[in-house]
């Protein structure tokens, strides 16, 4: 078992020292790309703490979708050459609410900030899903 | 805070003002853009008690340029057609020679104004603009479509379809499944249109972002690094994809306007009748080619130019599976 505090801690405290005290010491193109640098860490911040559980959810949704186990990178694979393929697509029962919840989830960790992205949530939460 | 390459572009440029002008120098140069893949510097020429301020667009470190892109010399000949044509566009003031030591790129007029699509959308000064811009891209994208594409010989040429299969095999060559691109080119095989009766000169890339705008509206078309020869309503439909909308998803037409007045606009200038399903099938392919160049920046980002940016860029590509199922499975 590795020591705290956690990698999430660690990466967040990095971000937070770029954004703060480096873009304030820097000008125009380091200041900017040490703010890429920490949106990029806060990114990976957020992947650690819900891809876990988000990766989970997928593969239990995709073995129903394909009605077989496997890996996720696999199944998703397989996934992808049926849609291609035209065996699944939106009349697929099941395929539009997975595509859904991946996109989700993928979102909420690379964009949490995309308008149309909040704009989902804010439905989803008023219910319409 | 100059690093040795700029002190050579500086030494460069400085030579060179001195043949543009008698006794002409270089001040304030400076560099305006950050993007990876294009050098922009901005700099005044100071011609004794004269100054005006230049732009120069250059290859990155002068030399590297990108697989899609089409040349800064062809840039250069489009703007200079494009202002022929009635298309609101910067002067050319001059293409850089292999003596000029400076690499591929081109001198132009700095015209003033705003290009961040974020203030573009939002800034109290261009609320007036944001009122009519919907339908003068119209008539600026109708003007376009009047270039001669034979004067660009060397432009590529693609049907729609043709379109479809090339960012189809850059999406299959980045070697990872998204099943949300697989159902958009499924859909889009299903919406394609046909070759279009007469192939024009498509800018490409004519979105919020790549205009100059002022309270009077479009000053300059800028960017036409990715003209080609085409379908003339893929430009009606990839400044309607969402990517450009800044955050204003309820205003399709770059997050300031309506399709209806950048339709209208365009119909009234002369541009041909908008078929809207075929409109339609322009704005997927824009998500649909946005996404995939998202994705393909993971290749770029592993390979040459291992950058913070690319890594970043790379990570948008989900911005696009989101719109794409907005479009296609809401």
């Amino acid at each position: 078992m590795q020591d705290q505090p956690t990698p999430s801690e660690v990466i967040g405290a990095v971000a937070a020292f770029l954004k703060t005290v480096v873009t304030a010491q820097t000008t125009g193109a380091t200041s900017f790309q040490a703010r890429v640098a920490a949106n990029a860490l806060e990114m990976m911040r957020r992947q650690l703490d819900l891809a876990p559980a988000e990766d989970a959810a997928e593969l239990e949704r995709l073995k129903a979708l394909l009605g077989h186990d496997g890996t996720l990178a696999d199944l998703n694979a397989e996934l992808a050459r049926r849609i291609a393929d035209g065996e699944l697509d939106l009349a697929t029962p099941g395929l539009s609410d997975h595509l859904w919840a991946t996109t989700m989830a993928k979102l909420a960790v690379d964009q949490p900030t995309y308008a149309a992205y909040r704009a989902e949530l804010a439905a989803r939460d008023g219910g319409h899903s | 805070m100059s690093s040795p390459a700029e002190s050579d572009l500086e030494r460069g440029l400085s030579a060179l003002a001195g043949r543009l002008a008698p006794g002409g120098a270089v001040a304030n140069l400076r560099r305006l853009t950050a993007v990876a893949t294009q050098e922009v510097w901005r700099f005044e020429l100071v011609e004794g008690e004269t100054q005006t301020p230049l732009i120069l667009r250059r290859a990155p470190g002068g030399t590297r340029v990108s697989d899609t892109a089409i040349g800064l010399e062809t840039e250069a000949a489009l703007l200079e057609a494009a202002a022929a044509a009635g298309v609101p566009a910067p002067e050319v003031r001059y293409v850089l020679r292999p003596e000029d030591g400076l690499g591929h790129g081109f001198l132009m007029d700095f015209v003033e104004g705003e290009t961040l699509g974020g203030r573009i959308v939002k800034s109290e000064e261009l609320a007036g603009a944001r009122t009519f811009l919907a339908r003068q891209c119209g008539e600026v994208l109708a003007r376009i479509h009047t270039m001669n594409p034979d004067d660009f010989p060397r432009l590529r040429r693609s049907t729609p379809a043709e379109l479809v299969e090339q960012y189809r095999a850059t999406y299959r060559a980045s070697d990872w499944p998204r099943p949300v691109f697989e159902l958009a080119f499924r859909w889009l095989d299903a919406h394609c249109p046909p070759p279009p009766e007469e192939m024009k000169l498509v800018h490409g890339d004519f979105r919020n972002g790549n205009l100059m705008i002022g309270p009077d509206g479009v000053r300059a078309v800028l960017d036409w690094e990715i003209a080609h020869v085409g379908d003339p309503m893929e430009d009606l439909g990839w400044i309607c994809t969402s990517p450009w909308r800044f955050g204003r998803v309820d205003k399709p037409v770059g997050g300031f306007g309506e399709r209806e007045d950048l339709w209208a606009g365009y119909e009234a200038a002369g541009g041909a009748p908008v078929k809207r399903d075929h409109a339609l099938f322009w704005e997927v392919f824009g998500s649909m080619r946005w996404g995939v160049m998202c994705a393909s920046m993971t290749a770029a980002f592993r390979g040459a130019d291992p950058s913070v940016e690319r890594a970043v860029i790379a990570r948008r590509t989900s911005e696009n599976e989101i719109d794409l199922l907005r479009l296609l499975a809401a």
